[in-house]
């Protein structure tokens, strides 16, 4: 089934003429509403008319996280604040968040693409869908939640947490479709075999997974454990949540919604446009947002894209597996989460030494982040009780910073090894294959 | 009247208490005696050596994060009961103990105290039965 035939199923020509046509409408808004884009566009010498058409797209400039971190909160924002119904916001690297307004509009354009996401997978109206991102700030819960009413299947937001009675609903409830993270469904399978049930006890049948990367080997095993189908779901909150892409039932690569999100890929230290087929960096326009619009926004993502209509009757364009960072960012339990936040939070603190190392594994199919630091010896104490609480101080900080909890290890001086240049600051354990 | 006791941190992991006696024993650093207070991850090591000043030197010069500690040192008669009546005229005098460890010689028992006060535990333990040790 395909929710939005005229859109998904568009002929490449008339996609591309609907392109250009909200690219002017897209420059020409952010050139009168949004200083930060302006004052860019006039550095480089570039009018709104001199885009004519989506080709025109390498003439503008590129925006990175770092432009939304300076123009914090509301510096990007192109709506008026009477015009935004709701705001998102996603963890900073140096305790700047990151702020996303959305207008009415807005919102419609996430549940349309949402919708659009979960008919490919198969749900229809019949369905019980269980949202278990989490609810908040983050835009995994609310985007999938609204998208599933959208489509008119029954939405339990269950977010996360609490395991055991969401394995009860599953069952009670007969839940047939669920939204989260790959590790949660692993861990969920887990928990499941621990009650002593199986995925013959439960009617599961398809699984939206997204947020954080995995692999085909993951599929397959969540596919055995829970006895479903899992698809892939891929978003981000600078452009809009989940749902920017999605795959069809062919799983050839995830069907970018772009007639909303205008996808490229660029080299990313050159920054040229490449061509379909080679791999680089994901850069994403926002076609249509009113909010906070993006021109060419770098997703720091490695991946490729490919053009050619999919057996599923989509002509859109479909992005390949996300294969790794430009950057160092790291994600853990869906969390975007950067070395430089570690180390912003250790630096404000005088018991330890600016050196450290983030050991990220995978437990139990659960992601695990430990900190390892050194106490100065001045701070050194006999006293356990203060050099647990020095401990619990960092952790508790460090959870505040990066919305998750990390189990922090207190270490000898000169233990952590130090290296020349930039330092290495990341032991990632987790096998994904 | 008091002795200087060693506090060394340590992480938890295999071998590592053994790098400390080596450096002591190639130092010619007498240990003699002992306790390890743990937690999940690390471990403070207190030592009662011989050359206190060298112990700190040499573990320092090795990247040791080593502290000193006052602590008093008694000795009591080795026989059933002995440190219980001390014991009891400190709570009676409200000498809080943070920690405390012992071993015996012969007619001898040897008790290491951390107070929180210090100077009246040592003001409390003369009226005791017992021998404070000022050096070793």
């Amino acid at each position: 089934m395909i929710w939005n035939p005229n859109k998904e199923s568009m002929s490449r020509d008339e996609m591309h003429a609907l392109q250009s046509k909200r690219l002017q409408k897209l420059v020409t808004y952010v050139y009168h509403n949004v200083p930060f884009y302006r004052n860019k566009m006039q550095a480089m010498d570039i009018s709104p008319e001199d885009i004519r058409s989506i080709d025109d797209i390498v003439k503008l400039p590129f925006t990175t996280k770092q432009d939304l971190r300076d123009n914090y909160p509301y510096g990007l924002q192109a709506a008026p604040p009477s015009e935004i119904v709701r705001v998102h916001a996603s963890s900073g690297t140096t305790g700047n968040p990151t702020i996303v307004g959305y207008t009415r509009k807005d919102l419609a354009v996430w549940s349309e693409v949402m919708a659009r996401a979960l008919t490919a997978y198969g749900v229809t109206r019949s369905d019980t869908f269980s949202v278990s991102y989490g609810y908040g700030l983050f835009t995994g819960g609310l985007g999938a939640h609204y998208g599933v009413e959208n489509l008119g299947a029954t939405v339990i937001p269950t977010s996360t947490g609490n395991t055991e009675k969401h394995i009860r609903l599953i069952r009670d409830l007969n839940i047939t479709g669920i939204a989260c993270t790959p590790s949660y469904a692993l861990y969920l399978a887990e928990t499941l075999e621990k009650m002593g049930l199986s995925k013959d006890d439960i009617s599961l049948k398809i699984g939206a997974f997204g947020a954080e990367p995995w692999t085909e080997n993951m599929r397959k095993e969540i596919e055995e454990r829970l006895g479903l189908k899992g698809f892939n779901l891929y978003g981000l909150s600078e452009i809009m949540g989940p749902g920017v892409s999605y795959e069809c039932e062919m799983q050839n690569g995830s069907h970018i919604n772009e007639d909303h999100f205008y996808p490229e890929i660029i080299n990313p230290d050159t920054l040229e446009q490449l061509p379909y087929g080679e791999q680089g960096e994901l850069v994403f326009t926002t076609l249509t947002k009113e909010g906070m619009p993006l021109l060419r926004y770098r997703t720091k993502d490695l991946c490729t894209l490919h053009d050619g209509k999919c057996e599923c009757g989509r002509t859109s364009v479909r992005m390949g597996r996300i294969v790794g960072r430009s950057d160092d960012m790291l994600i853990i339990r869906g969390i975007n989460v950067f070395p430089s936040q570690v180390e912003s939070v250790i630096l404000e603190m005088p018991e330890f030494e600016p050196q450290y190392m983030l050991v990220v594994d995978r437990i139990n199919n659960l992601d695990t982040l430990q900190v390892q630091v050194e106490v100065r010896k001045d701070f050194f104490s006999d006293d356990i009780g203060r050099m647990l609480n020095m401990k619990k101080a960092l952790s508790d900080k460090l959870k505040s910073v990066l919305s998750i909890s990390a189990d922090v290890k207190l270490m000898e001086p000169n233990s952590i090894e130090r290296s020349q240049g930039k330092g290495k600051h990341v032991i990632d354990k987790r096998i994904l294959k | 009247m008091t002795i200087k006791q060693l506090s060394i941190f340590l992480e938890n992991k295999t071998g590592r208490i053994n790098e400390v006696t080596k450096i002591l024993g190639k130092h010619g650093i007498n240990m003699h005696a002992f306790s390890m207070a743990e937690t999940t991850d690390f471990g403070i090591l207190r030592l009662i050596v011989s050359e206190v000043d060298k112990a700190v030197d040499v573990l320092r010069n090795e990247n040791f994060a080593v502290m000193l500690t006052d602590v008093v040192w008694i000795n009591c008669p080795n026989v059933a009961g002995s440190l219980s009546v001390i014991l009891d005229h400190l709570a009676e005098n409200q000498i809080f103990i943070e920690y405390m460890y012992a071993f015996a010689e012969g007619d001898l028992a040897n008790v290491i105290i951390r107070p929180t006060d210090i100077n009246k535990c040592l003001l409390v333990l003369k009226e005791c039965d017992c021998n404070i040790q000022d050096k070793l």
